[in-house]
């Protein structure tokens, strides 16, 4: 059974270390002040080892995997 | 036809109320009044599913948006309407405390509701508490009402946890507007207002709130206003978090079925002022009303507001341009709380509905602004 996750940040505790866009360009970019943006929807089963390791590095913890609702 | 205002005052006892109130509110079709519009009658039955007779009940009367009264009126003409509201809440999702959360400058509203709370009963009384939302805007937000109450810091924090699952001292907790549950008392009472409570602004003869059966126009609620002082330019829907329309289009909409209310203010901007300066200067206030605590808000709505200000001072320039619409929508969704998002929806309305006035802004001498706060 495959599961879906997304990332989702905690915008509060997030303050633009950037590591996460370093590990997984693939789905997070920065903008102009080097903030996190994500791309929408589930997360590629591919990605998902370094979206795992993008959320255990992240040096202020504030991002997470999170289960998506099932669509299908 | 019932209306909020002009329903006597009086201390009614209270109806009778189980969870079929419930019902009747999703029947009704009742959404927040504070601006979100979210259905009230989910809320409630989230509280309920939840509570062990411990929920927390916070009336927001905070009422930061600048132009809007609304809220104030009912507080000091309506105040047993609104107890009344917030009584039943208790009752029906089995509370042990109501926090009456109203704004630090709201001082005749504050009285009045002492007062009202003074005439009730014992056991009624001793359920409520006051609260002074501090004067900011981001302090009517829920989850700064939450924080303000349990921890003395009116700043958002991050959810989940929502207030449902954990608000005011870690119990579910519903957070509602002033008007929202002066509806409910008159939807218990089997008399729902049929209406939309509005705040009128800016370049309009008679400013403040008018209340107008549902269906009634746009154009129609402002000629009550006395009408517009002068031709208009557009019109701002919803207040800061609104957006701006052509009053061609704004004119003939119904209020309640064709618009996004918001919080109820209409702000008329005369086609003397400048929409650029005016946007600019809403922008500037938004900008300084993030509580700084996110990346993107408080970079991105200064940087906003920044753009803004150079098209407003030194004239048009197709790379601000450019970056305003590029921020714009990468600023959505990304702050603990709405206001970013709400801050976004009133630039992109003023960059389409100004489209040519910010392409071809020429620096000019400061105007006055009209809505700005
Ligand atoms: C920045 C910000 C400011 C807000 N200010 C107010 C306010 O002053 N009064 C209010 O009732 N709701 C305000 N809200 C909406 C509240 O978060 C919340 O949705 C509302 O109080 C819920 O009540 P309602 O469902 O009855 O509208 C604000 C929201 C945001 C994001
Ligand atoms: S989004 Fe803006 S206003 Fe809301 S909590 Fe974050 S910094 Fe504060």
């Amino acid at each position: 059974m495959s599961r879906s996750f997304t990332l989702t940040i905690d915008r509060i505790k997030c303050d633009g270390r950037g590591l996460c866009a370093e590990l997984l360009p693939e789905l997070i970019r920065l903008d102009e002040w080097g903030y996190p943006i994500i791309a929408s929807g589930a997360i590629p089963e591919h990605l998902l080892p370094l979206a795992q390791r993008a959320v255990d590095d992240c040096p202020v913890l504030a991002l997470a995997l999170r289960r998506a609702d099932r669509k299908q | 036809m019932t209306r909020l205002l002009a329903t006597a005052d009086d201390r009614l006892p209270l109806p009778r109320v189980d969870g079929r109130i419930i019902d009747a509110i999703h029947q009704s079709g009742l959404v927040g009044r504070g601006g979100a519009g979210f259905p009230t009658a989910i809320k409630w039955r989230a509280v309920a599913d939840r509570s062990r007779g411990n929920a927390v009940i916070v009336v927001n009367g905070a009422e930061g948006e600048p132009r809007s009264e609304k809220d104030r009126l009912l507080m000091t003409t309506r105040p047993h309407l609104m107890l009344d509201g917030a009584f039943i809440a208790a009752r029906v999702l089995k509370a042990r405390r109501i926090l009456l959360y109203i704004g630090e400058r709201h001082e005749s509203a504050r009285q009045s509701m002492l007062r009202a709370l003074g005439q009730r009963d014992e056991p009624e009384r001793a359920l409520v508490s006051f609260a002074a939302a501090p004067a900011r805007y981001v302090a009517g937000a829920e989850m700064a009402a939450i924080h303000f109450l349990n921890e003395g810091i009116a700043t958002p924090t991050t959810t989940p946890p929502y207030p449902f699952e954990r608000g005011v001292d870690g119990v579910p907790t519903l957070v509602q507007n002033v008007e929202t549950l002066a509806r409910v008392a008159l939807i218990a009472r089997g008399t729902p207002a049929d209406t939309a409570l509005i705040t009128l602004a800016g370049a309009v003869r008679q400013p403040g709130v008018v209340e107008v059966p549902s269906g009634t126009t746009l154009g129609e609620a402002l000629r009550l206003g006395g009408g517009a002082t002068e031709s208009p330019r557009a019109v701002l829907v919803g207040g800061y978090f609104g957006s701006w329309m052509e009053p061609r289009v704004a004119w003939p909409a119904a209020l309640d079925r064709d618009l996004r209310l918001g919080c109820g203010v209409i702000g008329v901007l005369p086609a003397s002022r400048c929409p650029v300066c005016e946007t600019a200067g809403i922008m500037r206030y938004l900008a300084s009303e993030s509580s700084a605590q996110c990346g993107p808000c408080f970079f991105g709505l200064r940087a906003l507001a920044d753009a803004s200000s150079r098209i407003a001072e030194h004239g048009s320039s197709a790379d601000d341009l450019r970056r305003l619409q590029r921020w714009a929508t990468e600023v959505r969704g990304r702050g603990a709380c709405k206001h970013p998002d709400g801050a976004v929806t009133f630039l992109a309305s003023a960059l389409t509905v100004f489209a040519n006035e910010f392409a071809q802004h020429e620096a000019h001498e400061a105007r006055e602004v009209q809505l700005s706060a």
